[in-house]
């Protein structure tokens, strides 16, 4: 039995992503608002199938209330979200989610397989225990992030990036179609940066989708192919060698002092 | 010295059984509380169903357990919905909208009880706080070979079957769910991506507590019951990493302290040579209070003696430089 709620008439087979098929997210007229104050505004958005999408902005722009709106952990005022052509409530086999890791306590009596073995509850359903086989499945997930050997840590003795790759881990094994992630790359070390940067581009070579609130405008080119501007409104979005320009980054900070062309980059291609 | 056995199945037996019962089920559902930073909802929920056990019993008129149990069920609803509204309304955290409304609450509960003891209603706010563990009989059992009658184990006080029921629901809504409280607790945002309603178990888990803080008020107080909310689920997250061994060793301690607690209470001051006992109920809180204390003080990676090795042990490893020996 699987996790139906709000749509229990939902039994039918999520429909496999297609090139041809609806897109894999596509938001129209996407308000949300926090205390009546609008943090997104009439946002319209089709992502590309099969890219690497960096959400950018300044803080405060809305960029993981977008997320969240699209994953429905935020009520929206009006508009609507649909992944694959349906709506999230029928499609949550499809979507995998990369929480911001401040978002939970890292002190929790589990250990890193544990974590990741929560990526496959959705699979599992009520009333089943996690199998053999999905804790295989979840330590083959631990393996593709460089993190076989501390399975059975508890995830508060783990470092930064280690916990990050944990839950980058716990993405990969909801085998999803579509990823949602909120600034996977935000305070990690080198070699949580490549380990990201490699799952990313696995995924990609793989046919799945990956949004990104990224924070980091340096890399943006190098890391992802499209980037959606976003600073409450969509400012610009399309492949990142057109909307990454001065003049649009500009308008999306606000007119605020932007880094120098040639910084734009050169961090980027020293790590790739 | 020691008490016959007629005596001990009639008077401590029953006594014992409740307190095990009730220290076992409350430790079984602190736990998601304490994981879930929610330890003051313990003492809000125990306090504020105060007027409605009350309520229940003046207006069914009798002590039985159906008519308080749904009052108390009604004030804890009531309490969650006026904690929310204080919340939202006084834009206030929602540790001092607890504070504001469970004092409230059970000061109302109290005012109900003076009113209702001057028109002669049995009822006294020290019950409420002490509980009535010395008062639970069985009179059933006439010596140990009377226990393999059925008829006996029938006429069990209503306050132990009550606490076994509810204790038999816990530990059956926790195995049937220990999967999604796990995931709602740890993560709710993405719980609720998998389709899991982490909103429906925040308050099925306030539930939970409610009905347990319930069943185990009568007969032990409001006082044992937050004791037991919180302290033996935090004393077994210092002895282990991982939550099922948390779990299972938090009923463990929580009976442990009750045997403890019980037995300092009846027979220390016995065998100490003075004639009175003490409160069980609060000799229970005073040993799950001790246990907690050695866990904080022996836990093996969180205690502060092993986080004290860990560093002697670090110090002592090769190569290391003492934070003091690298100023220049």
């Amino acid at each position: 039995m699987q996790y139906l709620w709000r749509t229990p008439g939902s039994r039918t087979a999520p429909e496999e992503a297609s090139p041809i098929g609806p897109p894999p997210l596509e938001i129209r007229g996407l308000t949300v608002a926090y205390h009546r104050r609008p943090v997104l505004w009439n946002v319209d958005y089709a992502a590309p199938p099969g890219g690497l999408i960096a959400v950018v902005g300044p803080n405060g722009a809305g960029k993981s209330t977008l997320i969240k709106a699209c994953l429905g952990l935020v009520p929206s005022v009006s508009g609507s979200v649909e992944v694959f052509g349906r709506p999230i409530a029928k499609q949550r086999r499809l979507i995998g989610y990369v929480p911001q890791r401040e978002s939970v306590d890292w002190d929790f009596p589990v250990s890193a397989l544990d974590v990741v073995a929560m990526g496959r509850y959705g699979k599992i359903g009520w009333f089943r225990p996690v199998t053999r086989a999905h804790k295989e499945a979840a330590l083959h997930a631990l393996e593709r992030v460089g993190m076989a050997d501390f399975a059975k840590r508890q995830i508060g003795q783990l470092s930064g990036g280690q916990q990050q790759r944990v839950f980058l881990a716990r993405a990969l094994a909801q085998e999803a179609q579509l990823y949602f992630m909120d600034e996977p790359f935000a305070g990690v070390d080198a070699a949580t940066e490549r380990a990201v940067l490699q799952v990313l581009r696995d995924l990609d070579a793989a046919g799945r989708t990956v949004i990104c609130v990224h924070h980091d405008l340096q890399t943006v080119s190098d890391y992802f192919d499209h980037a959606l501007l976003l600073n409450t409104r969509v400012v610009a979005q399309g492949p990142v060698a057109r909307v990454m320009t001065p003049d649009l980054l500009s308008r999306t900070y606000g007119g605020r002092p932007m880094p120098a062309p040639a910084a734009l980059g050169a961090f980027g291609a020293e790590a790739s | 010295m020691m008490p016959d056995v007629q005596e001990f199945l009639q008077i401590d037996a029953p006594a014992l059984l409740a307190a095990v019962l009730a220290c076992a089920a409350c430790a079984l559902v602190g736990n998601f509380l304490v994981l879930r930073r929610q330890g003051m909802m313990g003492d809000a929920v125990s306090h504020a169903i105060l007027p409605g056990i009350v309520g229940g019993f003046l207006v069914a008129g009798t002590r039985e357990t159906l008519p308080m149990m749904l009052g108390a069920l009604a004030a804890a609803a009531l309490a969650g919905l006026l904690i929310e509204a204080v919340r939202r309304l006084g834009r206030l955290e929602s540790g001092a909208a607890m504070g504001v409304v469970f004092t409230v609450m059970f000061a109302a509960g109290v005012v109900m009880i003076e009113q209702a003891s001057a028109g002669g209603i049995d009822l006294d706010a020290d019950c409420v706080l002490y509980g009535q563990l010395e008062t639970i009989l069985w009179l059933a059992p006439t010596g140990w070979a009377s226990l393999a009658d059925p008829a006996v184990w029938a006429a069990l006080p209503r306050e132990v079957l009550t606490l076994a029921a509810v204790f038999a629901l816990c530990v059956a809504l926790v195995g049937l769910f220990y999967k999604e409280l796990k995931i709602t607790t740890f993560d709710p945002a993405l719980a609720s991506t998998l389709g899991i309603p982490a909103g429906l178990f925040h308050y099925g888990v306030v539930l939970l507590v409610a009905a347990t803080a319930i069943a185990a008020f009568e007969a032990v107080g409001s006082i044992l019951v937050i004791a037991m909310l919180i302290a033996p689920p935090a004393a077994a997250r210092l002895l282990t990493d991982r939550l099922a061994a948390q779990i299972l060793l938090s009923v463990a301690l929580g009976v442990l302290a009750a045997l403890v607690g019980y037995g300092a209470a009846a027979f220390g001051p016995m065998l100490l040579g003075a004639s009175h006992s003490l409160n069980a109920a609060g000799m229970i809180a005073v040993a799950s209070g001790l246990i907690l204390a050695l866990a904080v003080l022996f836990g093996p990676r969180h205690g502060l003696l092993g986080r004290r090795r860990a560093v002697g042990r670090l110090r002592a490893a090769p190569g290391f430089v003492a934070p003091e020996a690298q100023k220049p």
